[in-house]
């Protein structure tokens, strides 16, 4: 598995994607702590960018890598090499250059520019991110032997966890606002790894005070020992089943 | 050393592979042979693992393929139509192939390498390659390590009438070695001297498996595109 890890990681450094998007991230991250005069405010505005861009990038790239590597795919295959062990190396060859973009384009800078634990949060939070998204993008991949429909599918997981699902809970807020929903609002963010992320940012920051009632839940909860380590949890079960469900498929699959 | 029992596998509704049962030993070198669509490279790809049949089994060295990959170390496999990473040069994919199918004392057989002159075009990318030169560098790369079976589908399509001497002159060699080697191609003349048994596929079904011999006997003709041509006129006439 090292040596296919190893191939697919100098495959994608080789193609300046990669290069583009660190490039990308410490240009807005840079900018951004130039602009404003408090840091803690630029690294929430850095934040909601990257709670937009990284879960984009990451699946879309993911997505297409996958597809494109189907020639290197039906090569090895036919080689004496355990399937299982071959979807992985891919896999592990894209997370690590994800996390190198994300560890160089938003980790340098911050280390550099704003050092201070809710620096590391979102560094934490958007690297996190780039793994559950490239699970799910390699599931879809897994899934779909068509490369428009592939790609559609991880567009629509993207924007569903982006806006569809934000609107959803609203509609669920409103409509059910005779009910104390505080603490189903924690179970149901729990659906959205993206929310997580943004939950974890806020409560890093301390705006959760301006979010009323609910914000006072939130910092009670995900604030306390066990609820941070229930985020952790939970974050590992999004990384982890999306890829352990698409290896599963895999073992299966007719190329 | 290969046997496959009742091997179904279906696309859909449509049958692929419908109950092919083929035993294939040592030494023999074996003609795959149907119309299009018949099933052969999807037998093929079965034998590789890169089709699973829904049911049925297949033994390769008395070892189950089945959720087994370690057997492939014995297949040298070319495919129909090579696809290879565009960004790598020749020289990558050939050493790429070798550091993962690595095994300890192992003999390389560059025959191919050297007659195909490969190693002039070594640092060209894939990409830039010629439909023919991919078959090339497909061709050396299932010679590469010398396995006990070759599988070889379609191999001389695409190759210029020199290269396809010499891949026909390599397989010669091989078979006297005694190795197995199944071969599909719709040019039979170019199977002439090469075969000594024939797998006759048809909608999925094996139509019949038997040495060139007795069939060169039962039709009355030597040449094999004359005695695959009376046995089809025959399969059609008794219908």
């Amino acid at each position: 598995m090292k040596k296919i890890i190893k191939y697919s990681l100098l495959d994608i450094l080789r193609n300046r994607i990669i290069l583009a998007y660190t490039v990308l991230l410490a240009l807005v991250a840079i900018s951004l702590f130039m602009m404003e005069d408090n840091p803690a405010k630029a690294v929430m505005s850095l934040a909601n960018i990257c709670l937009l861009i990284i879960p984009l990038v990451s699946s879309i790239f993911c997505t297409i890598y996958l597809y494109n590597s189907a020639e290197f795919i039906e090569l090895l295959v036919a080689q004496p090499i355990r399937r299982s062990r071959l979807l992985w190396g891919i896999y592990l060859g894209m997370v690590t250059a994800l996390l190198i973009a994300v560890m160089l384009g938003i980790g340098l800078p911050v280390l550099i520019l704003f050092p201070s634990v809710s620096g590391l949060c979102l560094v934490l939070t958007g690297a996190a991110l780039s793994v559950v998204f490239a699970s799910l993008a390699t599931l879809s991949a897994v899934l779909t032997r068509d490369k428009a429909k592939g790609i559609g599918l991880t567009l629509l997981m993207w924007f569903y966890f982006t806006f569809i699902f934000d609107g959803l809970v609203l509609l669920i807020l409103f409509q059910m606002a005779d009910y104390p929903l505080d603490s189903a609002m924690i179970g149901m963010s729990m659906l959205n790894p993206i929310d997580m992320g943004r939950i974890t940012m806020l409560l890093q920051l301390d705006i959760s005070a301006m979010m009323g009632l609910t914000g006072a839940l939130f910092q009670d909860f995900f604030g306390k020992g066990w609820g941070l380590f229930l985020t952790g949890f939970v974050m590992l079960i999004w990384m982890a089943a999306p890829i352990l469900l698409a290896v599963n498929r895999f073992k299966r699959k007719d190329l | 050393m290969i046997i496959a029992t009742n091997v179904l596998k279906k696309f859909g509704r449509l049958a692929a592979l419908d109950g092919v049962s083929v035993s294939c030993n040592k030494g023999q070198t074996i003609a795959l042979i149907g119309p299009n669509g018949s099933g052969k490279t999807t037998f093929i790809k079965c034998l590789l693992g890169m089709v699973i049949p829904d049911s049925g089994f297949i033994t390769v060295n008395n070892e189950n393929i089945r959720n087994n990959w370690n057997y492939r170390r014995h297949i040298g496999y070319m495919p129909q139509i090579s696809r290879f990473p565009d960004n790598m040069t020749i020289e990558q994919v050939v050493d790429m192939v070798r550091d993962i199918r690595y095994e300890p004392r192992q003999i390389f057989d560059e025959e191919l390498m050297e007659e195909f002159g490969l190693r002039q075009l070594y640092s060209k990318r894939m990409r830039t390659l010629s439909g023919g030169t991919r078959q090339k560098v497909s061709a050396c790369l299932a010679f590469l390590f010398n396995p006990d079976i070759l599988i070889l589908d379609e191999p001389t399509a695409g190759l210029d009438p020199v290269a396809s001497e010499i891949l026909k002159n390599k397989i010669l060699r091989e078979k006297a070695k005694g190795k197995l080697i199944l071969i599909t191609s719709h040019v039979l003349s170019d199977l002439d001297d090469l075969v000594t048994e024939i797998i006759y596929l048809q909608d999925g079904k094996l139509g019949f498996h038997q040495s060139v011999p007795e069939l060169q006997k039962k039709t009355g003709e030597a040449k094999l595109n004359k005695v695959m041509a009376r046995i089809m006129l025959e399969k059609t006439a008794s219908r």
